[in-house]
């Protein structure tokens, strides 16, 4: 019986995304066609242009750090039975904190006391932004999704305010340049990645992700979460408030989401920039569906995701990169649409039998 | 058997939900302008057969016919909601289907609205409604919003809707389950009054006293099987039992006799100084701004079960919730073993020795995703925790031997602590509920409906952990909807109404013909007979 | 007086692709099916207008060919959300991105160009405020978006349609068991939906005769915004869409004036809707069956 149970769930698991890569790289073979390319070939330059050298295989790692981060956010919040749309707003506004906590630390701070406080101020950003919709619902019951949607609006709109009207330097979009708290690049260790942009804010990432993990499924605050997630009813008759698990997990939803920006401002620019995130906060939420809300699953579709908009960038001659913008809509679409359909073909109709 | 040509005849029929079988090759014939009781245990299938001859499901074998008003079947096999409407099958169904912000009239002519060129004809819907409502006794106001009614007024409409649609075949879903007798004795006329002017109606039930009541013929299921049918005048209460359980012995414990519980009790506590596990004073629960739970005070000692008798909805289940912690009380105190808990966290509730049978274990007693192992420490996780404030890592070795010896102990099937809950039987379901309220330390517990849904074995082994809960000295508050589980098994038993408790009897002075007229509110008038 | 017309005028013309957008979301919400989708639709009704417009030389052959783009991606949305019970907020999510990257890359396509489509024949004349009203007047989108609103209302509280949007929104298991063809209605309402906001894409698009690279700009949230702000009545969702609209023609006519910033008025709208939602005003509620796939 358990072995059964097992297999369900790992069916459950992994079957509808690799529905939905199926779908997509027939889309995706069929735009190839229009445009009057082989796909074979395509194929072959996504995977060489990403995999296939060292300059490819950094960016592939940098744009995977802020999906992890994203993803991770989703994943959470999602355990907690929450939808997190708000991740463009807390990316933003993570990455903004650190830029400034940098800018405004004296130069020549050391690294081992500027860049924990830079990260704490992403963390603490992004977690704020986070805790808006947690409180909102928690206390007035209003629908998170309403609330993230139209918070990302309002956090970008003051963001671009605040960094037009006080803090760009003139003729740009962006911040001053930081004096403390950058990290250092994967290039400054492993010559080979010279010119890419992966830097160590990706090993912050995979331990966010570690973390998650453990407190997910080996804790009693994870114990709690899920059960709220699963059936709200049922926690709070277990002892839990799920109103304060629904306000925690969102700040630390927010929080995950936040540490995403300091990949662009630590460790790349070393500056805000408006629009940095390049929708990573909304894929965040196709790197949580396509990683079924589990830590591994996210970290491996982070990867995905990255290698296909850096194989994007890769396959451009031949075809338009926006090829790569298509792929990802059909993807998330096949996986949603997939979801329910394995979920019944691998569990049978559970129809009201015992009613 | 009826002269008449038969109304509806099904045959063979089995339908099965993934790996439950709901009907197994059950049959069902019913003549025209006859009141037809199928009767069985709950997860008997008699819903499912009902449904697939309203059009709802589709049978996986079988042939479903139907009279036509020439008076010949008519094989219609999978026919669809709108091919039974059309065809005059009509279910009134247990869980109201009412769309609560439209109003009645819009409840009534919905899919088959009356319209004035393309608009539609509110007026004339008002009219037909009226119409039908005073031909047969259902008066309710087409104007009003749905969500304003009583639950009475609800079922009218719901009833009304299938006569608008010109239903000659009716089929009631456990229309009394939330009735108080005066209502079902209104609903026993109107549905006397529709077989008079031809209609067949179907009556599903599982209390017999109903059977025996209106019905003119009798249906008996069990495990998704026809197992009897019989003339209802040639038929005993003790026969339909037997028929619907299988065997003599569980009659016993579905209908009480005189021989309740024996102990030294009686209304009065053990020892000298009564020392109250669980003190209820004055409480007041408002709930959706109504006063839900008006006024209530009683106590229950250690070693007593003190059983709450009433029809659903007259506040039972916030009276549980608000001891329970899990909604908020308006006014009054509830202690328990002298320790005032009124506004007191869920887990300090735990803490302070209260355990909770909830009356819903699908939405409230168990995480049906999680495994056994898992439920089996709801609301207990703290002590499975480790580190400052118990916050931090559970110890899978202590859960996974809580489960092992929980499963033992309290039978649980399949033994396997990792499959989810979602995967077990009801019976067993409510099992891994009972292992985990139970199996612990607590002093006081709250049960409420604890055998709803379950089969015989399961009710028998429940009642038997709850008497032997009671000899080892806990304080029981039992709620049940079946006043003979309440008659069963309670030391004391009160009557609650309209969110009061209108009479407090001790058992030897319950019984069900003194109980029935004070669950509809009537004042007691009745002298205890000894 | 002049500028009172010239301010009425211009609010018009922000409001009108909302009213498009918050009559066809009033519709699909009604049914129970999430409208985060309302953006994907009204680039996509933009784009395929202007592809219309431009290889016919006609804008009315250009409106043909937008109503059809938005009822395509409204088809894909409702194949996905009711046909295999999607989650509708991922849907909705996938259905944005889509629109952004097909157009993007047909864009390229058939206008090698990344940012914008040549000049296309349109309605509205782009100009100062007195030309602006003489040219809102003629333009025949503008009258279908102010009417758009009124018929949505009449056909969702007057019309037997409209009474089984209700109840399919609100209890479809309900409308099942009186033989409702729950997902028919449901289909109906929402390629409804993807009709009118394609329409206000084509709108969009047609005024400013070319199309952009994602040029609605979130104002299919706003529509978004106004429908919940308008607590799922249509008539009350249109009010709010001009009077968001209202706020924008504000900010633009106070710009030399160096007052509130703009990105502060822009954020009236989500202000507002979150103020909603919280229920600090009125409460909104939306229709119970919202973004549930099960009948």
């Amino acid at each position: 019986m358990t072995t059964i149970g097992a297999r369900q769930r790992v069916e459950e698991a992994l079957l509808p995304p690799l529905v939905a890569l199926l779908v997509a790289l027939v889309v995706g073979d069929i735009l190839i066609l229009l445009v009057g390319q082989s796909p074979g070939a395509v194929y072959r330059l996504m995977l060489s242009g990403t995999w296939g050298n060292w300059y490819g295989f950094g960016q592939v790692l940098y744009k995977a750090t802020t999906l992890l981060c994203t993803g991770l956010a989703v994943a959470l919040a999602l355990r907690a039975g929450l939808f997190n749309i708000g991740g463009e707003g807390q990316l933003a506004a993570g990455g903004f904190a650190a830029a400034v906590m940098g800018l405004v630390l004296p130069a020549g701070t050391p690294g081992i006391v500027a860049i924990p406080l830079c990260i704490g101020a992403a963390l603490a950003a992004g977690g704020l932004v986070g805790a808006v919709p947690g409180v909102m619902k928690a206390r007035f019951g209003a629908h998170e999704v309403i609330v993230t949607i139209m918070l990302n609006f309002i956090v970008l709109a003051l963001l671009n305010w605040i960094v037009a009207s006080h803090l760009h330097v003139p003729e740009t979009l962006h911040t001053p340049a930081m004096r403390a708290g950058t990290l250092s690049r994967l290039m400054d260790w492993i010559s080979p990645f010279h010119g890419s942009a992966a830097n160590t804010s990706l090993l912050i990432a995979i331990a966010a992700a570690v973390v998650v993990g453990w407190m997910l499924f080996r804790t009693r605050a994870g114990y709690e979460l899920r059960a709220a997630g699963l059936q709200p009813d049922a926690a709070e008759y277990g002892g839990v408030r799920v109103g304060r698990v629904w306000i925690k997990a969102f700040v630390i939803s927010g929080a995950l989401a936040g540490l995403g920006g300091i990949n662009y401002t630590l460790g790349y620019k070393h500056y805000y920039e408006e629009g940095f995130s390049g929708g990573a906060g909304f894929l965040g939420i196709a790197v949580a569906l396509v990683g079924r809300n589990h830590p591994l699953g996210v970290v491996i579709a982070a990867f995905l995701f990255a290698t296909l908009s850096q194989g994007g960038l890769a396959i451009h001659a031949l075809v338009p990169k926006q090829m790569v913008e298509v792929l990802q809509g059909v993807v998330i679409l096949a996986v949603a649409a997939a979801v329910p359909e394995v979920r019944r073909l691998v569990q049978g109709v559970r129809a009201g039998a015992a009613r | 058997m009826t002269a008449s040509a038969p109304a509806i005849r099904m045959n063979g029929i089995h339908k099965a939900f993934g790996p439950v079988h709901a009907n197994r090759g059950a049959r069902l014939q019913v003549g025209t302008r006859e009141i037809h009781a199928l009767v069985g245990e709950n997860g008997a299938g008699k819903s499912t057969l009902m449904r697939i001859l309203a059009g709802l499901y589709a049978p996986d074998a079988g042939t479903v016919e139907v009279g036509t008003p020439s008076g010949e079947l008519r094989d219609v096999t999978g026919w669809s909601t709108a091919d039974a409407i059309k065809a005059g099958v009509g279910m009134v169904h247990q869980h109201f289907m009412l769309v609560r912000t439209l109003t009645v009239a819009e409840n009534v002519v919905l899919g088959r609205e009356p319209v004035r060129g393309a608009m539609l004809d509110i007026a004339r819907a008002i009219s037909d409604v009226k119409r039908i409502g005073d031909q047969y006794g259902l008066r309710v106001d087409p104007a009003r919003h749905v969500g304003d009614l009583s639950v009475g007024e609800a079922q009218r409409v719901e009833i009304l809707k299938t006569l608008f649609r010109g239903a000659r075949i009716l089929i009631l879903d456990e229309p009394t389950a939330v009735l108080s007798p005066l209502e079902v004795k209104e609903l026993w006329s109107v549905l006397r009054r529709l077989r008079d002017d031809g209609a067949t109606i179907v009556l599903i039930t599982h209390k017999l006293d109903e059977v025996m009541d209106v019905s003119d013929a009798i249906t008996v299921m069990r495990q998704g099987e026809t197992v009897a049918r019989m003339d209802t005048g040639a038929a005993t209460p003790e026969a339909i039992a037997r028929a619907m359980v299988g065997r003599d012995v569980a009659l016993v414990t579905m209908r009480k006799e005189d021989e309740g519980p024996r102990n030294s009790l009686e209304g009065t506590p053990r020892s000298a100084a009564p020392r109250f596990a669980l003190s209820v004073n004055s409480l007041v629960v408002t709930s959706r701004g109504r006063r839900a739970v008006d006024g209530i005070s009683f106590d229950v000692a250690a070693g007593e079960i003190l059983g709450i008798a009433g029809v659903e909805g007259n506040g039972q289940t916030e009276l549980i919730e608000a001891i329970a912690g899990l909604c908020p009380v308006t006014s009054g105190t509830i202690a328990l073993g002298g320790r005032d808990v009124t506004h007191a966290s869920v887990r300090e509730r735990t803490e302070a020795g209260l355990a909770h049978i909830p009356e819903d274990r699908h939405r409230r007693g168990l995480v049906l995703e999680y495994t056994v192992a898992e439920n089996l420490i709801l609301g207990d996780q703290h002590h499975y925790a480790t580190g400052a404030r118990r916050a931090w890592a559970l110890d899978g070795r202590r859960i996974e031997a809580n489960a092992t010896d929980e499963i033992q102990r309290f039978d649980i099937r399949p033994p396997d602590a990792e499959l989810p809950a979602r995967a077990l039987s009801g019976g067993n379901q409510q099992k891994v509920v009972i292992a985990r309220e139970m199996g612990g330390a607590y002093e006081v517990l709250l049960a409420s409906q604890p055998t709803r849904g379950v089969d015989v074995g399961a009710i028998e082994f429940i009642h038997a952990q709850l008497r032997a809960a009671r000899e080892a000295g806990k304080a029981i508050l039992l709620v049940s909807a079946e006043l003979s589980e309440i008659l069963a098994l309670a030391d004391r038993v009160a009557v609650m109404y309209g969110g009061r408790i209108i009479a407090t009897l001790p058992r030897r002075e319950a019984s069900e013909e003194r109980l029935g007229p004070l669950m509809t509110g009537a004042t007691d008038t009745t002298r205890p007979a000894a | 007086m002049s500028e009172i017309i010239a301010f009425v005028a211009q609010t018009i013309r922000i409001a009108i692709p909302y009213l498009f957008a918050a009559s066809g979301g009033v519709i699909a919400e009604r049914a129970g099916v999430v409208s985060l989708t309302l953006e994907g639709f009204m680039l996509t009704g933009a784009f395929a207008a202007t592809l219309g417009s431009y290889y016919s030389g006609s804008p009315w052959i250009g409106v043909l060919c937008g109503i059809g783009g938005g009822l395509l991606f409204g088809l894909i949305h409702a194949v996905a959300s009711i046909r295999y019970r999607a989650d509708q907020i991922v849907t909705g999510i996938a259905i944005n991105l889509l629109a952004v990257g097909l157009t993007r890359f047909f864009l390229l396509m058939a206008f090698d160009s990344s940012s914008n489509s040549p000049r296309v024949a349109g309605f509205g004349v782009t100009g100062d405020g007195g030309a602006l009203t003489g040219a809102l007047l003629r333009n025949p989108l503008v009258w279908l978006g102010l009417l758009g609103i009124p018929v949505v209302a009449w056909l969702v509280h007057y019309t037997p349609f409209g009474l089984r949007v209700r109840a399919v929104g609100e209890h479809p298991a309900a409308a099942e068991t009186l033989g409702v063809p729950v997902r028919r209605v449901r289909y109906f309402a929402v390629a409804l939906s993807g009709i009118l906001a394609g329409l206000g894409g084509v709108y969009l698009a047609l005024d400013q005769h070319q199309f952009t690279d994602s040029m609605t700009a979130g104002r299919g949230f706003i529509a978004l915004a106004a429908i919940i702000f308008g607590r799922w009545e249509p008539v009350r969702a249109g009010i709010a869409c001009l009077l968001f609209a209202a706020a924008e023609t504000l900010q633009i006519q106070l710009q030399g004036m160096q007052g509130i910033p703009s990105q502060f008025v822009q954020m009236i709208p989500y202000v507002l809707t979150i103020v909603a939602v919280g229920g600090f005003v009125a409460r909104s509620t939306p229709p119970a069956a919202l973004g549930k796939v099960d009948a």
